[in-house]
């Protein structure tokens, strides 16, 4: 028999007390797993929904003129026309550092266009070309009346709809070629609102901008997001362009992460403080029951070291047991209680090492700690004294 | 030299107008292998008396050596050491741990030792079949009766074959067939050369004593050897020993 197995043997012969510790303990454990391990959930479930708001970085000519304008991209005439940006040169982001956070990359080609057949009547209308794969990644929002146009066809945007009275199905003059209308996109309150919508490649050919794009959209699929190092590596690889992170998007996702974190580890560490509380006042208790018991170790020969090894492997030994039952108990606790914080079916809270890392080392923490006072209280005991109690 | 020497050992308690005097200035030599019974009424300092020697409580005064120990001038590692080392203790209440067996009452002296648990258990096996508890060892206190107690205290108070033995009213709580046994426990090892200092109400059980130490008032009043042996008659001896059992 060693300091081990006389702290073993009280808690397996004390059950009550022991069990009372334990659940202080659990409880506290419980509470911060099921807290942190929702916060992560809901994050996760944020995150993604956040994804779905669209481009994050923008990539422009460099053009020093404010003309017309579409979302920050100047379209400044002479400027505008030498500076467009080769597509092919985007392959170059498909190879940067960060590329596995690259959701999609939307390039876009913008000009104007004479629409209508009498000349006097022709109105001009800004054309946009872009990649449909992307444009489904990068605005996820929009919702279109008849279908995403195919070659040779063209999509209205809602105002530009109204403006030119089209109608998915009829057909619109553009540069003097007949091309039906797909579809008409519902309004968005967007600039989007008042262009006219083709593929990307049919819109370079009407433009006389083949191989070129205007600007480019990029969403970044990523938590917490080093945008500011993805704007600087696709910098390198288009020097020509204006590389900008949407920062209000970015600071807008890193606020939420941040709030819902603050949030469950203050009540972790309010129910944390709890529980200390709770193993502290009952270890006192104990430590005071016991002074017989401790007056007598001291009697026969245990320093007070030995005393306190002897409370603290019994802390241990619950705190150890706390953190795995309390890990265990949250987790369900968590994954039960999700469908009432989430939106929708399919959230978990998943297996995360550093949550269960976490609970043990809280568990350790709160009951180790805790236990230090009681443990140095019944080491300082008189032995004189403690006998007398008996 | 002496084994145990207490020279003006002095203990008191409060300070100012409250200042009690529970010891004051005792002095004695035992020798080793002395069996020594400590007598007086209640309150004449026995206790204190075997708390000073048994190194758990601090004199006021005066020196207190055992085997060339300065135990007083040891710090409090160093005096638990001592008591781990050169004591076993025998309380009047027993005091055995109530969540342990009996066997694991024995082994607590040892349970700050290096070693083996195997090495324990034997040691605890022979301490408790040396008192007449062999079989019972997985038995927890409140499973046997106040003597098997005594006597498993005693074990614990052997189990690390300490030179000294200090016995406080061992047989206080216990009938007249128990306390029989437990005199003559003692009485054996005393025979076998322990060093043991035994506080008693009961002049009968000073009886089994080489030496008596009368205390009144927390003053040392007598030095001798104990009444009933004095007589040196065998059936009187008899008769003491029938008394106090």
């Amino acid at each position: 028999m060693n300091l081990r197995d006389i702290a073993l043997l009280n808690l397996r012969r004390r059950k009550g007390k022991a069990a009372f510790v334990l659940a202080g303990l659990a409880i506290g454990v419980a509470t911060m797993v099921a807290l942190v391990g929702l916060a992560e959930a809901l994050t996760q479930q944020i995150n993604h929904k956040l994804e779905k708001y669209g481009a994050n970085i923008l990539i422009t000519p460099r053009s020093d003129q404010l003309a017309l304008t579409y979302e920050g991209l100047n379209l400044g005439g002479f400027v505008f026309e030498s500076r467009e940006i080769r597509q092919e040169d985007l392959k170059g982001i498909e190879r940067i550092k960060n590329a596995s956070n690259v959701a999609a990359v939307g390039p876009l080609v913008l000009g104007a266009v004479r629409v209508g057949q009498v000349a006097e009547q022709a109105q001009q209308a800004l054309l946009a070309g872009v990649d449909l794969e992307a444009s489904e990644v990068l605005k996820p929002w929009w919702k279109i009346e008849g279908q995403w146009p195919k070659p040779a066809q063209v999509m209205a945007g809602h105002e530009a709809a109204r403006v030119l009275g089209l109608a998915p199905g009829q057909e619109v003059e553009i540069n003097g070629k007949r091309l039906p209308v797909s579809g008409v996109l519902e309004a968005t309150g967007s600039q989007d609102d008042g262009l006219l919508f083709m593929r990307l490649g049919d819109a370079q050919e009407t433009l006389g901008k083949q191989g070129l794009v205007s600007m480019v959209e990029v969403a970044a699929l990523c938590k917490d997001c080093p945008v500011d190092d993805m704007v600087s590596q696709i910098s390198e690889i288009l020097p020509g362009a204006k590389v900008m992170a949407i920062q209000s998007v970015v600071k807008g996702r890193l606020e939420t992460v941040r709030h819902f974190r603050s949030f469950a580890l203050g009540i972790s560490a309010l129910v944390a403080l709890l529980g200390s509380l709770v193993v502290l006042v009952t270890m006192m208790g104990n430590i005071k029951e016991r002074t017989g018991e401790i007056g007598v170790f001291r009697a026969i020969g245990f320093r007070r070291a030995h005393v306190m090894r002897v409370v603290l492997w019994e802390a241990l030994l619950l705190s150890l047991a706390a953190g795995l039952a309390g890990y265990l108990a949250g987790m369900g606790a968590g994954q039960l209680s999700l469908p009432l914080f989430s939106e929708g079916h399919g959230a978990s809270l998943g297996f995360h090492p550093w949550l269960a890392g976490g609970a043990l080392v809280m568990a350790l923490a709160v009951g180790l700690g805790s236990s230090l006072y009681p443990a140095w209280m019944a080491a300082r005991l008189d032995p004189h004294q403690a006998l007398r109690a008996l | 030299m002496s084994y145990l020497s207490a020279e003006n050992l002095e203990k008191s308690y409060g300070q100012g107008q409250s200042l009690a005097q529970a010891l004051g200035k005792v002095s004695f030599e035992v020798e080793k292998g002395e069996f020594v019974a400590v007598m007086g009424p209640s309150g004449s300092g026995k206790s204190t008396l075997l708390s000073l020697l048994g190194a758990l409580n601090t004199p006021s005064s005066g020196r207190y050596v055992v085997d060339g120990l300065d135990i007083y001038a040891l710090g409090q590692d160093q005096r638990a050491d001592f008591r781990r080392e050169y004591l076993g203790f025998v309380f009047q209440s027993f005091n055995l741990v109530p969540y342990l067996s009996l066997a694991e009452n024995v082994m607590l002296p040892l349970a700050t030792l290096r070693m083996g648990k195997a090495g324990k258990r034997a040691l605890a096996a022979e301490a408790l079949a040396r008192v007449g508890l062999a079989g019972k060892e997985g038995r927890l206190p409140n499973q046997v009766s106040g003597g098997e107690q005594e006597r498993t205290a005693v074990a614990r108070a052997l189990v690390n074959r300490p030179p000294i033995l200090l016995a406080d009213e061992p047989t206080g709580n216990l009938d007249q067939q128990n306390s029989r046994e437990v005199m003559e426990l003692l009485a054996r090892l005393g025979g076998e050369g322990m060093t043991i200092v035994m506080v008693t109400h009961s002049r009968d059980c000073a009886g089994h004593a080489s030496r008596l130490l009368s205390l009144r008032d927390g003053k040392l009043v007598g030095d001798g050897l104990p009444p009933l042996r004095v007589v040196e008659q065998p059936a009187a001896a008899q008769t003491a020993q029938a008394v106090c059992g």
